[in-house]
């Protein structure tokens, strides 16, 4: 499927319903500005690369939709339920979304199976055979199926990322957070974890990625989002984005990047 | 450049080294001559202290036989064990259902044994537990099914340390989590809680808290109120366990990268639910060391009891010496004790040690 077919398929599909939005978001680090003034809407079946240097604001803006980070001013809704303080919230808001690590973060003492039918049967309270099926059917998915007896310290970086991605698919989101999931990976590893990426998208999967994989976003991504200094400083569908990009710092950012 | 171009290199085994006897001898012990002079003295004096062991603790020895049979000119008398054995072993427990205490020494030294196996920790495992307490306690207070009553008051020696270490242990090792969880908690009046507790148990000596457990704690209740003084020093050790078990569970929570603590919260997990599945199962794992070292120290520590007049086992051989008849026996009943203490904590350090290894082969990094 051509990049420009896809993206018009999804907005179709997309139906334009927002998914999250987030309004006027800024959070500190103590005296530290981290996200200033984030505004953004998500729409259903929408894909998002969001990318700039580090430092920038990137991981604390995704981590802040499942709430591993608070914000501090500002609105956050997710499937029209807004984050607050309130524990209920946001235990609904992290079942509907997935999200993939940059050091995969598998449990090192469950086996790959189990790892992936962990939440399933404790948090959807669902039996084990059935969490186990789900398991198996998403880890063929993965490409790893032959791998779900053994521990995460027996796989490759490549494989245990896989097993992330699989374990958040478990659970049914209806969104996925990667944060910069192939940062952590040897050279020859990350195709095969972009492959699995790719397919998530072609399925219509709603994504928000925060990577460098400028391939990945150009032919994925319906927009890019680059962000330095904790502010959104550049949106725009990839075509435009690497062609025509209107900041100065995108234009300085993106010769960094692409000189290679 | 293509591949043809490099030779293929052949996959070859590691050298091997083998060293004979004599070599090892020869490039470990008499490498230098002062090496060698080390050498030499250093095997006189092995063999000097054990033909000495051997001579006084066994081949001169006096195995059976009144007080008298031990003299000057004989080995150790091991005489006095016979004689004292039981008394040392069971303190002032009734002298005709002694073999109540013994049955639940062998009961508990066969759960534990078969415990250790983890292949076989199952429900049935738990119910055999469950059964064989219940059956502990019916060994030692007796006044059901025919057996004669006996007060827990005139329990003691081997039994009784046992019964103190493993009550005191069993529950205060899940009282030490709770307050190694409250001590990392994000609520500032749970923290402030646990770091008291803590600081405050471990400011004291262990004297001290039992001293209050039986002395003081009496005196703050109301007339005519008492609890048993077996139950409050029971407590008291279990308390003061409870604060260090908790600063070495905590060092295993600190241990655990964030990121595990993240990856459960981003999946939806509660935070006990958390705490169970991810957190603990880790972090107890990699302090199995620590944990086995405070309870090592506790399985000793109960010999402080004493102090509070209750008759373990090592105040038993105390008192056993007070017969002036076998007091000069002292070396060798002080032996039989440390003997028994090691047993005890070596199956504890050694056990360890082995779990740690299984779990590491099942979980490896």
């Amino acid at each position: 499927m051509s990049t420009a077919a896809t993206a018009v398929a999804s907005q179709a599909a997309a139906g334009n319903e927002v998914m999250i939005e987030l309004a006027g978001v800024n959070k500190w680090y103590g005296e530290f500005h981290v996200l200033r003034e984030i505004n953004l809407s998500v729409h259903r079946g929408e894909r998002i690369v969001i990318c700039g240097p580090s430092g920038s604001g990137k991981s604390t803006l995704i981590r802040c939709i499942n709430r591993l980070e608070e914000h501090q001013k500002g609105r956050i809704v997710v499937e029209g339920i807004e984050l607050t303080n309130d524990v209920k919230n946001v235990d609904q808001i992290r079942r509907e979304v997935g999200m993939v690590f940059q050091q995969f973060n598998l449990f090192p003492h469950l086996t790959v199976l189990e790892n992936c039918c962990l939440a399933p049967i404790w948090v959807r309270k669902m039996p084990r055979a059935e969490a186990e099926k789900i398991a198996m059917h998403y880890l063929e998915r993965v490409r790893i199926p032959e791998q779900a007896r053994k521990f995460p310290g027996q796989l490759s970086g490549g494989q245990q990322q896989r097993v992330a991605i699989a374990r958040a698919l478990c659970m049914s989101p209806k969104v996925m957070l990667f944060d910069e999931p192939t940062s952590a990976l040897d050279p020859e590893m990350i195709k095969e974890v972009l492959d699995v990426m790719v397919g998530l998208a072609q399925d219509g999967m709603t994504m928000l990625c925060v990577t460098h994989e400028m391939g990945f976003a150009r032919t994925v991504a319906d927009r890019i989002i680059f962000m330095d200094r904790g502010e959104i400083v550049e949106m725009a569908p990839p075509k435009e984005f690497f062609s025509n990009p209107r900041s100065e710092r995108t234009k300085q950012f993106l010769s960094q990047i692409l000189e290679h | 450049m293509s591949t043809a171009d490099l030779p293929v290199v052949p996959v070859q085994q590691a050298p091997t080294v083998r060293i004979g006897a004599l070599q090892w001898l020869r490039t470990n012990l008499f490498n230098t001559w002062y090496n060698a002079v080390l050498s030499v003295l250093a095997l006189a004096l092995i063999c000097l202290v054990v033909e000495r062991a051997v001579g006084w603790g066994l081949i001169g020895a006096v195995w059976s036989g009144p007080a008298s049979a031990c003299t000057e000119d004989t080995g150790a008398c091991w005489a006095v064990l016979g004689e004292k054995g039981r008394f040392i072993v069971f303190g002032r427990y009734t002298y005709d259902e002694q073999w109540r205490p013994l049955v639940f020494l062998l009961l508990f030294v066969g759960l534990v044994g078969v415990s250790t196996f983890r292949r076989l920790w199952s429900k049935w495992l738990g119910l055999a537990w469950a059964l064989g307490l219940i059956a502990m306690g019916v060994l030692m207070w007796g006044g059901v099914l025919g057996l004669r009553f006996v007060s827990h008051e005139d329990w003691g020696g081997l039994p009784l340390t046992v019964i103190l270490a493993v009550t005191a242990g069993t529950f205060g090792f899940p009282i030490g989590i709770v307050l190694a969880l409250g001590r990392r908690s994000r609520l500032p009046a749970i923290r402030a809680v646990s770091v008291a507790y803590i600081e405050l148990i471990r400011g004291v000596p262990l004297i001290t808290v039992l001293f209050m457990a039986a002395v003081m704690f009496p005196l703050f209740l109301p007339p005519g109120m008492n609890f048993d003084k077996l139950l409050r020093v029971v407590v008291g050790l279990m308390l003061f366990e409870a604060a260090y078990i908790a600063e070495v569970v905590r060092g295993g929570l600190q241990a655990l990268p964030k990121g595990q603590y993240e990856a459960a919260d981003a999946l939806g997990l509660t935070y006990w639910r958390k705490t169970r599945l991810i957190v603990l199962p880790q972090a107890l794992r990699l302090v199995i060391p620590g944990l086995v070292n405070t309870f090592i120290g506790l399985f000793k520590d109960t010999s402080l009891v004493v102090i509070i007049g209750l008759f373990d086992f090592l105040f038993g051989a105390k008192t056993a010496l007070n017969d002036p008849v076998w007091r000069s026996a002292y070396i060798e009943v002080y032996l039989f004790v440390a003997a028994v203490y090691f047993c005890f904590c070596f199956f504890m350090s050694k056990y360890s040690q082995s779990l740690e290894r299984d779990l590491q082969k099942s979980a490896r990094r």
